[in-house]
C-alpha cells in the first residue's frame, strides 16, 4: 500500500541532503567536539557550521544559539533557566497561553508545584492570543511570558512581537516556541523582539534529537543541564554531532527554499481544505484561516469521533493526527480547541492535516476522494450523534 | 488486546489463520495522579498497553489504543462504586464485557470495517442451525472458563464475538505464545480489579462516595449490637475476617443494610439459602416460562449447583437450589448452565 503522510507537524521525513550529511558525519566525524586534538577540532567545525546555518535561518548571531536535544528541552531550558535566574530578583509569576505545547504547559505546572504562580491566557475562537489579555495578566513580578509563534494543532500565528513589547514593558522576558514556524515561515528573532526562542530540527526535515534555544545576548539564564563546559557553559553534554550537522543542512535548505516552498505547500493545503469542505458535509475549519502556517489545516467532522476517523484513514494508508501525539499513542480531546472555547464535540471530532516537502497533488486528491466514504460509514454507526458543530 | 497472553494469542491465532486483523486496546483509566506525580515510572496500565503494541508488532498487525476513559467511568466504575455503597458486591468485568467490549468497542471496530471482535476470553460461541441462535459455551479449560462474565451478551453481541482461545487449555495457550515468541508469553495472569492497582477497593469507594464510609453497627440476627464498623462498603456477604468481634463462635457477614448502615452477622449455618431472585436477566437459550432444570453458578469460583429456574418476566428470574448454597451475594451474577452451554444469567438481588 502506498501511504500518504499528512502529519508533518508531528515530524517530517528527512531531506535527502540531510540524510547524506548525517551519514557522512556519523561515519567520518566521530570526534568529541570538546576535545583539543584534530578529531575534536573536526567535530567542533561541524557543530559551529550548523550553528551558523541555524543562526542565518533565524537572523540571529551564532553565539546566541545553544543546541539542545530538541524542542522540549529548549522549552524546558527557556522557562526553567530563566525562572531560576530571575527568582532572586523576586519574580515569581509565569504567563503562557492556553494553547502551548505540553513542553511549556507541563513545565509551568512543575514550577507551580515549587511555588510559582502561573497564568494561562485564553485565546479567542480563532485561536489567537489577544495582547489585551496579556496586558491584564501582567504583574510586577512576572518573570517570563511564553507564547508560541505558530500553534502545532491549528497552525495559527500569534502576535509575538506585540506580546513581547508588553512583556518587556513590565520587565519580563519573552519566550516563544517557534518549533512549528521555523523553516515554514520567516522567523526573525529581532523582528519578533523576543529574548528566548525554541526550535526543533525534525520539524523542518532535519533529524530527531536536535534542536536549539536561541538566547538573546545578555539574557540572564541558569543552565538546566549541568556538567561540562559545553555550549559556552549553557548546556552541558557531549554534542550530538551528526544530528546537529543534519540540523544545519536542514536549516540552510529551508532558508533557501522558503518563499517558493511555502507557496507550493499552501496551495496544496488550500486544495485539500477546500476539497474536504466541499466533499464532506458537516465540516468546518478550526482557527483563523488567514494568519496561519502554510502547511496546516484543522477540520472538525460533525457526528464523527476523530479517533475513529484517524484509524479508518490509517487503515486506508493515510496518516493524519487528532492534535498532538502523546507518548502513549492515545488520543485525547484537544486542549488547544478547548482553550479556544469550542464545545466538547468539536474538540473530539477534529483532525489535523499537515503537509510538507514531499506532499503532492495526487496525495491531496486521494484523501479528498476516500474521506467522504469513511465519514459516511462512521456516521451511520454512531449511536449517540454529537450535535452539529457550527 | 489487553497486553496479556490470552488476547495476544487470540490475535496471533487469527492472524495466522489468514484473517485481516486489527489490534485494538482500550485505555480505560488514567493511572497517573491528578498532579501527574503518582505515575512517574510506575504506571502498570501503560506498560500493558505497550505490551499489546509489542505483540501487534511481533505478529505484524496494525494496533491502536482507544481512549475509553469516559465510557469506562460511566459504565463500569460508577456502577462498581454505587453497588458497594448500596451494600452489594459488584462484578465489574461483566459490565465491562457487555457495556464496553461488546458495545462501544464493537461499534468502533465496525467503523473500521471489521466483521467481528475477538477477545482472549475462555469461552466458545457457536451458531445453532436448528434454533438459529448463537450459543455461549464454557471454555474447554475448566480452571480458566470465563463464560460466567459473558452471560449478559445479547444475540446480536454474540453474533459478532469470536473467542479464539476458548477451545484450548491455558497451558496450550502459553505454549503457543512461546512458540510464536510473543513478548508476553510468560507474563503472569492478571488478578483482581484492573482499575484499582493497589487492591484497596474500600479506599477507592470511600474516596468517590464519602457517604458510604459512614460508621455503623454490627448486629446479630436478633438486632443486638455486637460492635461497630467503618462503612458497609468494606464488607461482602460471607466475609469472616475484619469484623473485629470477639464472639465464642466465628461470625460471618449475612447481610448489609445500607439505609441503617448496619452489618448483620451470624453463624455459618445462617449463610445458607435455597432460593434467590435475579434481575437484569439475559436469556441466551429460550426464556424458561416453566421451571427448567439447570446448574447454577453464583460466583466466578463457585461449583455449579443443581437448581431450577423460571422466568418471572420483566427481566427477572426465580431460582430454587436443590441443596442450600452458602453466601448468596447480592450484586454478583448468577449464571445458569445446561451442560456447558449458558442458558442465561442475571444479577442477584
Amino acid at each position: 500500500m502506498t501511504r500518504v503522510y499528512f502529519d508533518y507537524n508531528a515530524t517530517t521525513p528527512l531531506a535527502p541532503v540531510v540524510v547524506d550529511e548525517v551519514v557522512r558525519v556519523t561515519r567520518d566525524v566521530f570526534g568529541n567536539a570538546s576535545s583539543v586534538h584534530a578529531f575534536g577540532q573536526q567535530a567542533k567545525t561541524v557543530v559551529d557550521s550548523a550553528r551558523s546555518a541555524l543562526a542565518a535561518l533565524l537572523n540571529a548571531d551564532p553565539s546566541e544559539v545553544v543546541f539542545t536535544s530538541g524542542g522540549t528541552e529548549a522549552d524546558n531550558f527557556a522557562i526553567r533557566g530563566a525562572a531560576e535566574a530571575l527568582e532572586p530578583a523576586g519574580r515569581r509569576h509565569l504567563i503562557a497561553s492556553g494553547i502551548e505545547h505540553e513542553a511549556v504547559l507541563n513545565t509551568l505546572k512543575a514550577l507551580a508545584r515549587r511555588g510559582w504562580r502561573t497564568t494561562l491566557l485564553r485565546v479567542d475562537e480563532t485561536g489567537v492570543v489577544s495582547p489585551d489579555r496579556l496586558r491584564e495578566a501582567m504583574t510586577d513580578d512576572t518573570a517570563i511570558v511564553s507564547v508560541m509563534h505558530a500553534n502545532n494543532e491549528i497552525g495559527t500565528i500569534q502576535p509575538v512581537a506585540d506580546l513581547a513589547a508588553i512583556a518587556h514593558a513590565h520587565g519580563a522576558l519573552m519566550h516563544t516556541d517557534a518549533v512549528q514556524s521555523a523553516g515554514k515561515i520567516p522567523v526573525d528573532v529581532r523582528a519578533l523582539g523576543v529574548d528566548l526562542l525554541s526550535v526543533s530540527a525534525h520539524k523542518f526535515n532535519g533529524p530527531k534529537g536536535a534542536g536549539a534555544l536561541w538566547i538573546k545576548r545578555g539574557t540572564r539564564m541558569q543552565p538546566v543541564m549541568t556538567g561540562g563546559k559545553h555550549e559556552r557553559n549553557r548546556r552541558a553534554g557531549t554534542e550530538n554531532v551528526p544530528a546537529l550537522a543534519g540540523l544545519g543542512v536542514a536549516a540552510t535548505l529551508a532558508a533557501s527554499k522558503m518563499p517558493g516552498e511555502a507557496r507550493r505547500v499552501a496551495a496544496l493545503r488550500d486544495r485539500l481544505e477546500t476539497g474536504i469542505l466541499h466533499a464532506v458535509p458537516g465540516t468546518v475549519v478550526n482557527g483563523a484561516r488567514d494568519a496561519r502556517v502554510p502547511n496546516t489545516t484543522n477540520i472538525s467532522f460533525d457526528h464523527v469521533e476523530a479517533e475513529s476517523l484517524l484509524i479508518a484513514l490509517d487503515l486506508e494508508g493515510v496518516a493524519v493526527s487528532t492534535g498532538s501525539a502523546c507518548s502513549s499513542g492515545t488520543l485525547e480531546p484537544s486542549h488547544v480547541l478547548r482553550a479556544m472555547g469550542l464545545p466538547p464535540h468539536r474538540t473530539q471530532n477534529s483532525l489535523r492535516f499537515s503537509l510538507g516537502m514531499f506532499s503532492n497533488q495526487e496525495e491531496v486528491d486521494r484523501v479528498i476522494e476516500i474521506l467522504p466514504r469513511l465519514v459516511e460509514k462512521l456516521r451511520g454507526l454512531t449511536r449517540k450523534p454529537a450535535v452539529a458543530g457550527g | 488486546m489487553s497486553g496479556g497472553v490470552d488476547s495476544s494469542v487470540a490475535a496471533a491465532l487469527l492472524a495466522e489463520q489468514g484473517h485481516d486483523v486489527i489490534g485494538l486496546s482500550m485505555q480505560l483509566y488514567d493511572a497517573s495522579g491528578a498532579d501527574g506525580r503518582a505515575s512517574f515510572g510506575s504506571c502498570c496500565s501503560i506498560d500493558d498497553l505497550h505490551d499489546a503494541r509489542r505483540v501487534a508488532a511481533a505478529i505484524d498487525i496494525p494496533h491502536y489504543i482507544l481512549n475509553f476513559e469516559q465510557q469506562f467511568t460511566e459504565h463500569v466504575v460508577s456502577n462498581f462504586v454505587r453497588e458497594y455503597a448500596a451494600g452489594r458486591t459488584p462484578l465489574p468485568c461483566a459490565h465491562c464485557n457487555s457495556d464496553l467490549k461488546f458495545a462501544t468497542l464493537v461499534e468502533r471496530a465496525r467503523g473500521f470495517g471489521a466483521d467481528a471482535v475477538a477477545t482472549g476470553h475462555y469461552a466458545r460461541v457457536e451458531h445453532d442451525a436448528t434454533s438459529g441462535r448463537f450459543l455461549l459455551r464454557r471454555g474447554v479449560d475448566p480452571e480458566k472458563d470465563q463464560s460466567y462474565f459473558l452471560f449478559s451478551l445479547t444475540q446480536d453481541q454474540l453474533s459478532r464475538a469470536v473467542f479464539p482461545v476458548g477451545d484450548r487449555p491455558k497451558d496450550e495457550v502459553r505454549e503457543y505464545a512461546r512458540r510464536r515468541r510473543l513478548p508476553v508469553a510468560d507474563k503472569p495472569d492478571s488478578q483482581e480489579i484492573c482499575f484499582i492497582p493497589d487492591h484497596d477497593y474500600a479506599a477507592f469507594v470511600a474516596e468517590r462516595v464519602p457517604a458510604a464510609a459512614r460508621e455503623g453497627a454490627i448486629v446479630d440476627e436478633q438486632g443486638r449490637v455486637l460492635g461497630s464498623h467503618g462503612g458497609i462498603h468494606r464488607f461482602t456477604v460471607g466475609q469472616r475476617k475484619g469484623l473485629g468481634l470477639s464472639t465464642p463462635a466465628p461470625m460471618y457477614v449475612l447481610e448489609l443494610r445500607p439505609t441503617e448502615q448496619q452489618v448483620v452477622v451470624g453463624p455459618k449455618t445462617s449463610l445458607e439459602q435455597t432460593t434467590l431472585t435475579a434481575s437484569g436477566v439475559n436469556w441466551i437459550l429460550d426464556e424458561p416460562l416453566l421451571l427448567r432444570a439447570v446448574t447454577a453458578q453464583i460466583r466466578h469460583r463457585h461449583r455449579p449447583a443443581a437448581a431450577v429456574v423460571r422466568s418471572a418476566g420483566d427481566g427477572r428470574a426465580d431460582v430454587i437450589f436443590e441443596t442450600p448454597q452458602v453466601a448468596i451475594t447480592p450484586g454478583q451474577a448468577i449464571v445458569f448452565y445446561d451442560g456447558d452451554a449458558v442458558v442465561g444469567g442475571g444479577w442477584i438481588d
